[in-house]
């Protein structure tokens, strides 16, 4: 084979391209292989069905709160007094490491519902501060004991080492008793 | 390992030759699959077939490993956990799928990598623990396969588990013990199905270990051939990369396709539609088969029909078991020192009727029972021990070889050279490939 002319002008021979295009062909090959493996660590159709949560609000007084269960994380949904929006919103914005609004955070028409995630941003764990007789912290709100973050009656971080404030999720109310966690409104 | 011109491993790049020192892996890859293999040019296709087995077992681990992520091993929630793979998974039908069929075509590719052993006397001397090593890789196989067809939990899943085991009870006095024993249990339940899944899952590691020493023992030596005629000089080497990498990288491609088709447009070809019924204790489905790649065995089980002394369950229960572990013996069994049945005219045509014979036993182990059938099985079961025990200690005694070409080069260049060469070629050159 040698001896045969197989070499272009510019020095690139047959052989060379031929051996280019069948590796790229079985390397695409490959990752099309491999694809399923990765894509089959995604959340399955059953997860996501469960992306939203009915819950009936029609128990929970002024001052009383409870928690449930939105994709399988628990979501803190409290009844604020009025002395409680009254501090919240006493609070300037610039003392705020995640400056936002009660307004902001709440449903016109429903600001004291006060719908967040009970998942602290610092790492995860769940704040106390819902359940009746748990410690709300310094500032009324939610206080974690894994690192000492404290929220406020808003749910806004106020010191420690959490990032944001507690996450809102989407929600709606669909009657003045019922709040679907989940949906847009 | 194996020839004094096999290439030795010459990193240039400093960071392999950085690590060559420490960690001389890549010097072990080099020399088991890479230039410094000298493999023996004149291979055809039926050498392809190990290298396939491997790529089986490495697409049985992968897809394997996968589906246990979203397994559950209970006697309530396996079938379930299989039906959730295969709709709410994402892209877990494919996984399944590729794990349900890639388990046969293991075995297609291992059946035709067997034969194609005992046609050219692959288990000859110097290679003997090659073959037994292969045989130990094989039980391996049938137990995984076994047990990996029972977690589904489906009809066919605890029906089969149920017989399996049943095996056992054979054995007189530690028989029922023993299976209970085996299955924790006095059926199939929680107990064997936990059990089988942590085994299911541990065994392809084990056959992985055996696969090395598989190779490591074929090193030694070094591959046979078609003539089986040893390897004198270099001529009749190529080094195995890049000239059969190549080789068995495209002829994996095709056979890949071919499992691409399968797997997506007769996914369910080759399984049985009550596997898709719940397990059920109390209800055997009415055509009970395991898997084609057990039917020859199944047949060899099921042609004792009377008790000659000891009862016709545990004969047939012994002959599956000996049908293999007599293959360990056919280094010694087969005394020809001719290897390649292409030079032995009597054991070749042997050869081909134990194929059909062992098709037939195929055939019979998945159709229904019927006299007929029965009596063809048990006329090809006892012709499967007659080539094995009679035939073939006898062939090779009175048997007339063929002469053997005095070398591979010899073998492959009958004066093909001149043809092949490239007009104004001189023929000398043609011997020594070149890229």
């Amino acid at each position: 084979m040698a001896d045969v002319p197989v070499t272009d002008g510019d020095g690139v021979r047959r052989r060379d391209f031929l051996n280019v295009a069948a590796v790229s062909f079985a390397g695409v090959g490959a990752v099309a292989a491999i694809s399923p493996l990765l894509i089959q660590m995604s959340p399955p159709a059953d997860v996501l069905a469960l992306s939203t949560t009915e819950v009936d609000i029609s128990k929970v007084e002024r001052g009383q709160g409870i928690k449930t269960v939105w994709r399988k994380q628990p979501v803190f949904v409290r009844n604020l007094t009025d002395k409680e929006i009254a501090e919240a919103n006493a609070v300037p914005l610039s003392e705020l490491r995640d400056p936002e609004t009660l307004q902001q955070r709440t449903k016109a028409g429903h600001s004291n519902w006060l719908i967040t995630l009970g998942v602290c941003t610092h790492l995860g764990c769940v704040p106390l501060g819902i359940g009746e007789g748990e410690n709300k912290g310094p500032y009324g709100g939610y206080f974690c004991p894994c690192h000492g973050s404290m929220y406020d009656t808003a749910a806004r971080i106020r010191q420690g080492p959490a990032p944001k404030n507690l996450f809102v999720p989407d929600y709606n109310f669909t009657s003045p008793t019922t709040v679907v966690i989940g949906a847009k409104g | 390992m194996s020839f004094s011109w096999a290439k030795p491993y010459e990193p240039k790049q400093p960071f392999m030759r950085w690590l060559d020192e420490r960690l001389p892996l890549p010097r072990v890859v080099y020399g088991a699959i890479g230039g410094g293999y000298p493999v023996p040019r004149n291979l055809n296709y039926w050498w392809n077939f190990g290298v396939l087995a491997g790529i089986f077992l490495t697409v049985q681990i992968v897809t394997g490993i996968v589906l246990a992520m979203w397994y559950y091993a209970t006697a309530d929630g396996a079938f379930n956990s299989v039906e959730h793979i295969m709709r709410d998974v994402d892209a877990g039908w494919v996984i399944r799928y590729a794990h349900m069929n890639g388990a046969s075509f293991f075995f297609l590719v291992t059946y035709i990598h067997i034969f194609r052993g005992l046609y050219y006397g692959s288990y000859k001397a110097p290679r003997e623990l090659v073959w037994m090593l292969g045989l130990v890789i094989y039980l391996l196989m049938m137990a995984t396969a076994f047990m990996g067809y029972v977690l589904p939990w489906g009809q066919m899943s605890f029906w089969g588990a149920q017989v399996i085991t049943g095996f056992f009870s054979a054995f007189p006095v530690i028989g029922e013990p023993l299976r209970v024993w085996l299955l924790g249990g006095y059926a199939p339940d929680q107990a064997a199905l936990t059990r089988f899944f942590s085994l299911h899952y541990l065994l392809p590691f084990v056959i992985a270990g055996v696969v090395i020493l598989h190779i490591w023992a074929l090193h030694i030596p070094g591959s046979g051939n078609p003539t089986g005629v040893d390897v004198k000089d270099e001529k009749d080497t190529l080094p195995f990369h890049p000239f059969y990498t190549a080789k068995d990288g495209w002829f994996a491609a095709a056979v890949v396709l071919a499992y691409a088709l399968v797997v997506y447009f007769a996914p369910n070809y080759l399984g049985h539609p009550d596997n898709y019924i719940p397990a059920n204790p109390l209800a055997t489905p009415p055509h009970i088969v395991p898997e084609w790649y057990f039917w020859p065995f199944y047949a060899i089980l099921r042609s004792f029909t009377v008790d000659v002394i000891l009862p016709a369950k545990l004969w047939g229960v012994l002959a599956m078991f000996s049908s293999i572990l007599l293959l360990f013996f056919l280094p010694w069994i087969d005394k020809s020192p001719v290897r390649s049945g292409s030079y032995r005219p009597l054991f070749k045509r042997f050869f081909w009727l134990l194929v059909v014979d062992v098709l037939i036993l195929g055939y019979i182990g998945g159709a229904p029972i019927t006299p007929f059938n029965v009596a063809l099985g048990q006329f090809a079961a006892a012709y499967y021990f007659l080539h094995f025990l009679v035939i073939l200690p006898l062939v090779s005694k009175y048997e007339q070889p063929l002469p053997l070409p005095k070398s591979i080069t010899d073998s492959v260049l009958h004066g093909e050279g001149q043809e092949s060469a490239p007009a104004g070629v001189k023929t000398g050159k043609s011997s020594k490939v070149a890229g």
